[in-house]
């Protein structure tokens, strides 16, 4: 029972403490309504840690999410205000994050750039463009319907909840029920063996890139729909809460080792924090400083256990 | 390690002055070119002033870029080198302010840099945490705490002494660029003349065979990290000289400059090559590419668009000769 207790994963708990001391110093954060906040604030994290989870189980990392997510907001902005119907803003939206994943994904795989500074590249990229379409302004004045979707709640279920739900399940299916994602695990094991088997990893590689790309920009969706408009540096630094949540989770950063669900605790473990932390007025400038002190504190524990076994 | 003639041009041991004296020669005639092509399109370039102006904002990032370029020789990276300076000058600002001196000020920021330098090095060497993760975490720890103390607000007003450092004159050349040379030879001496400098070498380029021929791989990485780290709170109080005001997020953007620099001077990423004369070249390229930019009036929200095109060339040319000398070997 002992060496069971000791494999059970860092983040439970880091997530079981986190709740406990919450709960104590703020009784209102176990109400129902603060729990919906915190599904709430976990949805957008949520949607894009899942590609980041495929792209670190590849052994790849993308710092670029972020400024990509911002970019892809105005994008979607721009075209709104414009009058463009909101499947074409999306579209829009969808071309640019599919467009940088696939022009990330190729550099590294097709050329052997190593990822982290590539998408360091890229991140200076979509910032510049974001600025440049935007001179540094705000993109407002978005149609009146817009809104509304974000705060809709078919069913008494918010529709950002519902969205990163469905979100979660579609990608659980495709990592865990396809070939192309047994090959996201292979590639990160041992791509070469996989490429030896005649199989093309080169080209899935980039495609769990591109595919990244997809969820970024359902992430932009509910992002401009919840600020009401496009700023052009928003989520700069969204993609550490991402890559936090991936490594809180216990995917390891090499070796194709990890697992969907630890990223789904993870997200939640930093939406629990966040959320206590904002309940007990700390400023938001020292929230990730302890959301980067609780992934190291994870990651000791699971080395411990890992150890113990 | 036998340092035999007729070993290629990468062995650890041997000078390390031929290929990269050469490759060195190349990016200087890319200098004078980009040059002559500015001034044909600007008249004020050619300027005095100009050219003092390109050389000292070079300085100040050449001295970031001097302590990453040790990190990436180990085959590291070093994310947090930006928000460092920025949090080292918000405290040593903080530290002026309340002490009214410049000496106790500087000895903060070079402590504040050299302290989350070491914090990286313990990160990366002792718990094996890959370094771009680490660095990065570090990077929004330094970030979230500058904000946090510093607010929305900037602290300015030094000592007139103490701004010398940063715009002062001595025979009509600005201080700063005395301060590039003096660690560019330094760091030259320490990497290519010591046994500290070796060892880096040789960890970048096989940390297995590093370690198994008696390197203490784990306290030089501890402290390459640590200069990186004293670095960048140097290079804040050369910023504060200059600038003569510190507020929060004046580092972050400095990051990726840095990072174009190492990597247009011809530091491999993949470690073991490279040098810090290359880096003084790739920040004085970058400049001069920045401050084209803004003679020909070009809007500066190009400009951090054009410097991730720049990483990107950079990285592409290195991992291309980089597999052609795999291939060869």
């Amino acid at each position: 029972m002992a060496g069971r207790l000791a494999a059970a994963p860092g983040v439970l708990f880091v997530m079981f403490l986190l709740v406990v001391l919450f709960a104590v110093l703020r009784p209102v954060f176990l109400s129902l309504p603060n729990l919906i906040d915190i599904g709430l604030q976990s949805a957008i994290l949520l949607i894009i840690a899942i590609p980041q989870t495929m792209i670190i189980l590849s052994e790849g990392i993308d710092i670029s999410s972020g400024a990509v997510l911002s970019l892809c907001g105005v994008v979607l902005a721009m075209v709104l205000v414009a009058g463009g119907p909101v499947h074409l803003a999306f579209l829009a939206a969808l071309a640019t994050a599919v467009g940088f994943g696939a022009f990330n994904g190729a550099l590294i795989c097709l050329v052997g750039m190593p990822a982290f500074v590539v998408t360091l590249g890229s991140l200076g990229m979509a910032e510049g463009i974001a600025e440049i379409l935007t001179d540094g302004n705000v993109v407002v004045g978005l149609p009146n319907g817009f809104e509304a979707f974000y705060s809709a709640k078919p069913l008494g279920v918010p529709v950002p909840i519902l969205i990163a739900a469905l979100v979660y399940l579609v990608a659980h299916v495709i990592l865990y029920h396809t070939r192309f994602g047994t090959y996201v695990f292979a590639i990160g094991g041992n791509r070469e063996a996989l490429m030896l088997s005649g199989v093309p990893a080169r080209w899935y590689h980039i495609g769990i890139y591109a595919l990244g790309g997809g969820f970024i920009a359902i992430a932009s969706l509910l992002l401009t729909a919840r600020m009401n408009s496009g700023h052009p540096t928003v989520a700069i630094g969204m993609e550490f809460d991402a890559i936090a949540a991936v490594a809180l989770g216990g995917t390891s950063f090499e070796r194709g080792q990890g697992w969907l669900l630890g990223t789904l605790l993870g997200v939640l473990a930093i939406g629990i924090l966040r959320n206590g932390l904002d309940l007990l007025m700390v400023p938001s400038s020292l929230q990730g400083v302890s959301v980067g002190i609780l992934v190291i504190v994870t990651m000791l524990i699971d080395r411990r256990g890992a150890r113990v076994s | 390690m036998s340092a035999s003639a007729s070993a290629p041009s990468r062995t650890v041991s041997g000078p390390a002055w031929g290929p990269d004296v050469l490759h060195a020669v190349y990016r200087l005639a890319a200098v004078l070119l980009l040059s002559l092509v500015l001034s044909f399109f600007s008249h004020a370039f050619l300027s005095w002033g100009n050219i003092l102006n390109v050389l000292r904002q070079a300085s100040l990032l050449f001295l970031i870029a001097s302590g990453l370029t040790l990190v990436i020789l180990t085959a590291g990276l070093d994310l947090s080198v930006g928000a460092n300076l920025g949090l080292s000058a918000g405290v040593a600002a903080v530290v002026m302010h309340a002490t009214g001196s410049a000496l106790l000020g500087s000895f903060t920021a070079l402590t504040c840099g050299a302290v989350i330098g070491l914090a990286n090095g313990i990160m990366v060497a002792r718990l094996r945490i890959p370094s771009f993760i680490a660095t990065y975490g570090m990077l929004w720890v330094c970030s979230g705490i500058t904000y946090y103390f510093m607010g929305g607000g900037a602290i300015y007003g030094f000592p007139a002494g103490f701004r010398a450092l940063g715009t002062g004159y001595l025979f009509r050349v600005p201080i700063p660029i005395y301060v590039m040379v003096a660690f560019l030879a330094a760091g030259t001496l320490i990497t290519h003349r010591t046994t500290f400098g070796q060892d880096i070498f040789a960890i970048g380029a096989n940390a297995v065979a590093a370690r198994l021929s008696g390197i203490p791989v784990r306290g030089r990485l501890v402290a390459v990290y640590a200069i990186s780290g004293a670095m960048a709170g140097f290079a804040a109080i050369i910023y504060l000289a200059r600038v003569d005001s510190a507020e929060a997020g004046i580092g972050e953007p400095l990051l990726l400059p840095a990072v174009a620099a190492v990597l247009i001077g011809g530091t491999s990423l993949f470690g073991g090559m490279g040098g810090l004369f290359g880096t003084m070249t790739g920040a004085l390229l970058l400049t001069l590419v920045l401050n084209g930019m803004n003679l020909l009036t070009i809007d500066a929200n190009w400009q951090p668009f054009a410097t991730g095109v720049i990483v990107l060339l950079a990285l592409l040319i290195d991992t291309i000769t980089r597999r052609h000398s795999e291939r060869r070997a």
